[in-house]
């Protein structure tokens, strides 16, 4: 025990009363706002930043790509059909001597456009209403979440290919039946964030200074809602994407002479295995763009979320 | 009488982000058969994680004994075996928690929840097991425990669960008895009624008890002798009524002051311990109490004191102020 | 218990009547009529054709008509293959898909429990990473993409299986495989994240306390705990695996419903197209109440707390 001690003589002068209090050697953490504290985080996430940098390089691509190849996306070349990736064509052509390179990085784009205007309008249909039903709550939540419900039981891609047959196929109808059908989810994230911040001091403080319903609602309540939408959205994205893919694959997606990653697979299925450059190009690139924003999704959930492990 | 269980220099640490947080430095204490010994103290002063060490219940890593040892009926706990550790689990030492909401399992019903310790240990036939388990409940004082042995967790009041907790960790007649502060969730009321059943068990099955609380009103109610735990060390020790009489280290009195108790004044106030426990990841050199401490003097603030007997009997303090030259200084 | 199943019961016949209703008034929406669609047909046996499906009455008539034969499981009959009733296609095309379906639940089951247990015992374990990349993978690669794969390396460049057909037992396996990754890889991540939540729960402390073996507390304790989020998730998996059977068994060549459905959908076959999406929806329907009763059956909370529907 003793070799504890620091002192090796213990003298009368020791054993004075402190006249000042020593100070407290406890160093509280400090207070980091929440962003910081979110991208701090992330950024130790491995995972997540390579799915970052992935997103950005496929949204830069997705824009310029088109533009920096020789050849644009539309023009048929009879010549140069079903040709392998070359210097003059850095993916290889299609059936019709399209320009590969083009055509991915502008199905590409297609792809994000449908999966972020999705992911955009789920979140304005599903704050609206998951805000309604959050923040009145009784009666009308009641009803509002029964009717959700009900809705939701309905299988999404059913409706979708249902609205489709009807409508012309285009991008922006399958970006309007995604949604029509998208935002449940959403809404229910919304009113679970809503109800538990409701009753919070900050709200009664807001409330008794006068501030009405509907600025509670959006300068109070909302901004304390984003962290598990922003992960919903992140997540939203990858399985838009996915069901363009799969509608495409039905003959419902975009029509010629654009193409989304989907259109492309389903293109090449029938001779991938002679010209596999035709499948592997969009596929791989399709797969990369989900698994980025997945493993970005998730990274961004544990980050605003640490309790929750990966 | 020879003890039952000896803790000895007792470190036990947890690897974190910062680096190593020392919960436990260094603790020892004794607890003899049929002997009721509380060890009190605030969250973060170690005294749950040595509980939960006695049993081995800390996951490792993140958790790691350093040094000491665990003697129980005359066998180092730390140096058994996972398979030797598991016939003393349950068998010699039950343990009851502090949540009885969430430490039954909510998908099996109690009665087999009872029974599982009892076909392990003690080899029950199925039947024999029930019988012994529909007893064991109304010992715990659980009305119509033929009916209550089929039910789910979520059909028993935060209280009954806690005696179906007490009925497990009491199922195969254990030497030893920790509970890990197992009143803190319980309404007032329903507290009592749980103390005074752990007391009644205690006298009738002559069982050595442990109790982990924070709470001094708890501790008078059940204990024979106190332990006072101040980041991750034993302060100070001494019979129930050595502690509730003349507390000897600082700390124990500001734990008392700042009890309500019923035969206080109406204006008196309650006095709270100003400031707040050290870190544990950077422990200081002197006495850990030191910068909360109104009779701080030169000598804590670098130097560790020992644990020394103060008056005739056992009573154990971790303090300066009773150190010879302390009481020559306040002589002068 | 059987009230709240009632409920549910209920609440999922009001969805698929509202489905069935915006089925029929979107078809009604539709410009021009399916017979008119291809060459000039003699408008007296286009009268006829309009009269044989009752599209010569007005439309709430033929409204009710339809919703009295939804209730008759009349789904009427085929607008291309005029000799055929919509459900006798169903009927046929059906059974390949409800074994190929089966079977990939199963196996999805069990190989995404085993895969997530594996990856929550060794957390931070080399197996815990690779079966977090199994299953990232699974979830970021389309299902089409898989099947397209699998069947050029299996079946054709290794010529170990047929590459399309379903003849014998083995050519379930691709399209297993190829149907399963989605799940498999959703039920892994599931099982992790829960089981690494109830092995730090106090009830399997409890249960450590008792002298238990760890296998019996893995298995007893906080496997069936743990493997609740994975029942919950039965009802959307099924809803998984049948959009994925569409294209699977597109690919694959099996004569199962996935293809009349790319087949209806393609040729504007409007009520087949109605049929199957109404059955699609409610085999969903079904499976949802099934994972309902599951739940019911290994939470014994279910009776006092009526759980509302998770997200």
């Amino acid at each position: 025990m003793s070799e504890r001690s620091n002192t090796k003589e213990l003298t009368k002068e020791l054993f004075r009363k402190l006249t000042v209090r020593p100070p407290a050697d406890v160093v509280l953490g400090e207070s980091v706002p929440i962003w910081r504290d979110v991208w701090r985080r992330l950024r130790s996430n491995r995972a997540a930043m390579a799915g970052l940098v992935f997103m950005i390089i496929v949204v830069v691509m997705a824009i310029i790509g088109p533009m920096i190849s020789p050849h644009d996306y539309w023009t048929n070349s009879l010549e140069h059909t079903n040709e392998p990736p070359s210097g003059e064509y850095w993916f290889g052509t299609d059936d019709l001597g399209r320009d590969m390179f083009s055509r991915v990085w502008m199905g590409a784009r297609i792809s994000l456009i449908v999966g972020l205007a999705a992911a955009a309008l789920d979140l304005i249909l599903g704050v609206i209403y998951g805000g309604i039903m959050g923040y009145v709550g009784g009666r009308t939540d009641e009803v509002m979440n029964k009717a959700s419900e009900i809705l939701y039981a309905i299988p999404y891609l059913l409706v979708v290919i249902l609205l489709l047959v009807v409508m012309e196929p285009s991008m922006w109808t399958i970006i309007l039946a995604l949604a029509v059908t998208g935002w449940i989810n959403m809404s229910w994230i919304v009113r679970g964030q809503i109800m538990q911040l409701k009753n919070q001091e900050y709200v009664l403080a807001a409330r008794s200074m006068g501030a009405g319903g509907s600025r509670i609602l959006f300068r109070h309540l909302i901004p304390n809602t984003l962290g598990p939408i922003i992960v919903t959205i992140t997540l939203t994205v990858p399985s838009a994407i996915f069901a363009e893919a799969f509608l495409s694959f039905l003959g419902l997606g975009v029509q010629s002479p654009a193409a989304s990653l989907g259109t492309m697979i389903n293109d090449a299925l029938d001779s991938w295995t002679i010209f596999p450059w035709q499948m592997m190009f969009p596929a791989v690139l399709i797969s990369l763009t989900m698994l980025a924003f997945n493993v970005f999704g998730d990274g961004l959930r544990d980050a605003f979320d640490p309790k929750t492990r990966k | 009488m020879e003890n039952m269980l000896s803790v000895s220099d007792l470190h036990v640490s947890f690897r974190a982000r910062g680096g190593e947080v020392q919960a436990v430095r260094g603790v020892s204490f004794e607890v003899k058969p049929g002997e009721a010994v509380a060890i009190v103290g605030e969250s973060g002063s170690g005294k749950s994680v040595t509980a939960q060490s006695i049993m081995r219940l800390l996951a490792s890593p993140p958790s790691y004994v350093k040094q000491g040892s665990i003697e129980f009926m005359g066998r180092d706990l730390l140096r058994l075996s996972d398979k030797e550790m598991e016939s003393v689990r349950g068998k010699d030492i039950g343990m009851i928690f502090q949540d009885p909401m969430t430490s039954l399992n909510p998908t099996m019903t109690i009665g087999r929840q009872i029974t599982e310790g009892l076909i392990k240990h003690q080899g029950l036939s199925r039947s024999a097991a029930k019988a012994r388990a529909v007893e064991l409940l109304s010992l715990v004082g659980i009305p119509n425990p033929e009916a209550r042995y089929s039910q789910y967790p979520h059909s028993f009041s935060g209280g009954m669960r806690q005696r179906a907790m007490i009925a497990i960790a009491l199922s195969c007649n254990p030497a030893l008895l920790i509970a890990d502060e197992p009143t803190t969730a319980l309404d007032v009321t329903i507290q009592a009624q749980i103390l005074n059943l752990m007391k009644d068990l205690q006298k009738r099955l002559g069982t050595s008890i442990i109790l982990i609380t924070h709470d001094l009103g708890v501790v008078s109610e059940v204990c024979d002798r106190v332990i006072v735990m101040y980041a991750g060390q034993v302060v100070e020790t001494g019979t129930k009524e050595e502690i509730f009489r003349s507390p000897q280290h600082p700390y124990t009195r500001g734990l008392i002051r700042s009890m309500p108790h019923l035969d206080q004044p109406k204006h008196e106030k309650l006095i709270p311990i100003p400031g707040s426990p050290p870190d544990m990841l950077q422990p200081p050199a002197g006495c850990a109490f030191c910068s909360r401490c109104e009779h701080a003097m030169e000598v804590c603030l670098n130097n560790d004191p020992e644990l020394l007997k103060v008056g005739e009997s056992g009573q154990q303090a971790k303090c300066w102020l009773h150190h010879p030259l302390a009481k020559e200084v306040q002589q002068a | 218990m059987a009230r709240y199943f009632i409920g549910k019961f209920v609440s999922l016949l009001f969805s698929l009547f509202i489905l069935a209703t915006v089925t029929f008034f979107l078809m009604k929406a539709i410009p021009g009529d399916p017979f008119t669609a291809e060459k000039a047909v003699p408008p007296e046996i286009l009268a006829k054709l309009n009269a044989f499906y009752g599209l010569d009455k007005p439309i709430w008539q033929q409204y009710i008509t339809y919703l009295q034969n939804l209730l008759n499981f009349d789904l009427g009959m085929s607008m291309r293959s005029q000799y055929q009733t919509v459900s006798g296609i169903i009927a046929d095309s059906f059974i390949y898909s409800l074994q190929l379906g089966l079977i990939a639940v199963v196996v999805s089951v069990i190989i995404g429990v085993a895969l997530g247990l594996l990856a929550a015992l060794y957390y931070r374990k080399w197996i815990d990473t690779a079966a977090m990349i199994v299953a990232v993978l699974g979830v970021s690669v389309p299902s089409f993409v898989v099947a397209a794969f699998i069947q050029e390396w299996i079946g054709n460049k290794l010529d170990l299986l047929n590459p399309a057909g379903l003849n014998g037992p083995a050519d379930f396996i691709m399209p297993v495989i190829a149907l399963s990754a989605l799940p498999v890889a959703f039920i892994a991540r599931l099982t992790r994240s829960s089981m690494l939540e109830v092995l730090t729960a106090d009830f399997v402390k409890t249960a450590k306390s008792k002298g238990l073996r760890q296998q019996v507390i893995i298995i007893r304790h906080a496997l069936r705990n743990g493997i609740m989020p994975v029942v919950t998730y039965l009802g959307p998996m099924t809803a998984n695996v049948v959009t994925g059977s569409v294209i699977v068994e597109q690919i694959f060549g099996i004569p199962g419903l996935g293809p009349q459905f790319v087949t209806s959908v393609s040729n504007r076959d409007y009520t087949l197209i109605m049929g199957i999406t109404l059955f699609y929806a409610v085999i969903l329907m079904i499976a949802r109440l099934l994972t309902d009763i599951a739940y019911a059956f290994i939470d014994p909370r279910i009776e006092l707390t009526n759980r509302k529907e998770a997200a």
